[in-house]
């Protein structure tokens, strides 16, 4: 039997290595190449809903809702003040579902952010690839989310557009902290379902996305706005409805940036530790 | 001016996890164009080696220099240059064969024409051309390790590090990585890799390290550490459970380089297994079963350890 010849490189230095966002590039394209291959699914999840949401709540529930009078909604339709805020709250959703498992997955079940870690690339490009893969599934989620809601007549300002670089932001507060905890993990996945349980789902009802947050108790009020899911709601909701201002939506945008940042130091030093053990 | 063809130069080299020390300060050369090896038991220490080697893991003491560089600041530019094959497969299961190699091509910035090209040419080198499509999951052990080395190669590294390369494999299997190793070993790769198995060692290491305990015991070519630490002939016997205790005082009367009784089996080291034979007979033993056979790596690593290398 004949083999093929191999080539082997004698010297030359320093190949292979680019800048950091170069570096990341790369390890997103692995995650896009896995994503080739369950595209299909994501869409009509990403697609059915919101549909089912906005039609069973905002237009079922609705009905009641705005029967009842509308004043402690600020006078627009139920309809017209869910839709922006569960915007906010799918991309919360989304960012969970790329963060947790997925990083759990390819660190410890598949192990190939291990392979990838033997390669030019260093943790940190390795966690930015990644968060590049959430924020393209983001903003797939959120223009998909904006055209259902369009449809459905749920959108009062143009203002709107703006609407959906906020509710990314809002998904990657989530997504960088999440990813540096799973990465850490080091036995098994079960921190994810309480996370899930106790985490997201009250974060899902209680951060203004179904009603405003002045109808809770006032002595919880303060955990609502510290929640960046609430900041999400009510900016996006703003824009939405056209009832911006200036001062309040930096103010949303900068504490989201603030998170999501911490979320990014965090992250680059919680996949070094574990990848360069 | 450091001798170009020292490819990795290790001096005292240590790593502590904790008040834990898996290498304990060890010193080593790698050469262009050998293959090298680190045989000991598990847990002696060869992992946490390759790792730093691999240049992630960071050292937390001595010297080590890959490739005239630091792994601590020059780590991605190091890694470029290495191929490496990890004890876990660490392949994407969900992803076909080809998927794999392009993925990780893509890593290294490769062009994709590239790595096209180079996945069909190392696909035929492993064996898996018929399957590059075919995802990995159902592959076999030994396909996954072939798929892993193709994988290793895709970046024409300068120097392949193989941790445990056939651990898990049926003898079969193992017989075609070896195949495979040996191949690109004479294509002039330069080969560093990790084993238990002694006859892996002598098949494939020109000069291997003896590890355990965290610390290098020895160090040579098979040959030179088989001259030194042990006999030419091996008599291994083996009595019935009664007599093994009894018999093996007696054989204390036959001139020997050297005795060992295992919990199973006594084994004298001689120059004439044959001769040596005669003179058990002559004390009136008579074993269940005896073998005269050549040293090996494995008599080596229990004269200087004390222990057998499947024990661990």
């Amino acid at each position: 039997m004949t083999v093929p010849a191999l080539r082997v490189r004698r010297s030359q230095a320093g190949t292979g290595v680019a800048g950091p966002w170069q570096m990341a590039v790369r390890a997103f394209q692995s995650w896009l190449v896995n994503y080739r291959r369950t595209w299909r699914g994501t869409i009509y999840s990403s697609v059915l809903m919101p549909v089912l949401y906005l039609g069973a709540m905002g237009l079922g529930l609705g009905t009641l809702v705005n029967h009842h009078g509308t004043a402690g909604l600020g006078g627009v339709s139920y309809l017209d003040f869910l839709a922006p805020g569960l915007m906010a709250a799918t991309a919360m959703q989304t960012a969970m579902g790329e963060s947790l498992y997925p990083v759990f997955s390819a660190v410890k079940w598949q192990q190939t952010y291990q392979a990838a870690a033997a390669t030019p690339l260093k943790p940190g490009d390795i966690f930015r690839g990644h968060l590049l893969f959430t924020t393209m599934r983001l903003v797939m989620n959120m223009v998909v989310f904006l055209a259902i809601m369009s449809l459905f007549g749920a959108v009062r300002s143009a203002w709107v557009v703006a609407a959906v670089p906020v509710a990314v932001l809002t998904g990657l507060a989530f997504a960088t902290p999440l990813d540096a905890f799973a990465v850490s993990q080091k036995k098994n996945d079960q921190a994810f379902a309480v996370i899930f349980r106790f985490g997201m789902i009250p974060l899902f009802l209680f951060s203004g996305t179904f009603f405003p947050v002045t109808q809770l108790p006032g002595w919880i009020r303060p955990l609502a706005y510290a929640t960046p899911l609430w900041h999400g709601v009510a900016l996006c909701r703003a824009l939405s409805l056209g009832s911006a201002d200036l001062v309040g939506s930096l103010g949303h945008i900068a504490y989201l940036t603030a998170i999501a940042g911490l979320g990014l130091i965090a992250g680059e030093r919680a996949y070094r530790r574990r990848l360069h053990v | 001016m450091p001798d170009p063809d020292v490819l990795i130069r290790a001096r005292g080299l240590t790593k502590r996890f904790g008040k834990f020390t898996a290498v304990d300060g060890i010193d080593f050369e790698l050469r262009r164009g050998e293959a090298f090896g680190f045989l000991g038991p598990n847990g002696a220490g060869k992992s946490s080696t390759m790792r730093m080697i691999g240049c992630v893991s960071p050292p937390s003491g001595g010297e080590l220099t890959i490739l005239g560089l630091d792994p601590v600041t020059d780590g991605s530019a190091i890694r470029a240059r290495l191929g490496v094959v990890p004890q876990e497969d660490t392949l994407d299961v969900e992803l076909t064969v080809r998927e794999n190699l392009l993925v990780y091509g893509r890593y290294f910035g490769l062009a994709r024409a590239v790595i096209a090209e180079r996945t069909s040419r190392l696909l035929d080198f492993v064996q898996l051309s018929d399957r590059a499509d075919d995802h990995v999951e159902p592959l076999s052990g030994g396909m996954k390790r072939r798929l892993t080395i193709a994988r290793s190669l895709i970046n024409e590294p300068e120097i392949l590090i193989l941790d445990e390369p056939t651990t898990g494999l049926d003898p079969q299997a193992r017989h075609v990585v070896w195949d495979r190793l040996f191949r690109l070993k004479q294509q002039g790769v330069t080969l560093i890799l990790t084993t238990h198995y002694m006859d892996e060692a002598e098949q494939l290491c020109d000069r291997l390290v003896v590890m355990d305990g965290g610390k290098i015991a020895a160090e040579g070519s098979p040959r030179e550490l088989i001259e030194t630490y042990s006999s030419r002939e091996v008599l291994e016997l083996r009595f019935s459970t009664f007599e093994h205790d009894q018999a093996a005082d007696k054989l204390a009367a036959v001139p020997a380089e050297r005795t060992e009784v295992l919990a199973d089996r006594v084994l004298l080291y001689v120059g004439d297994g044959d001769a040596a034979m005669a003179s058990v007979r002559g004390l009136g033993l008579e074993p269940l079963t005896s073998l005269v056979r050549r040293s090996t790596l494995e008599d080596v690593f229990l004269r200087l350890t004390g222990r057998r290398l499947e024990d661990g």
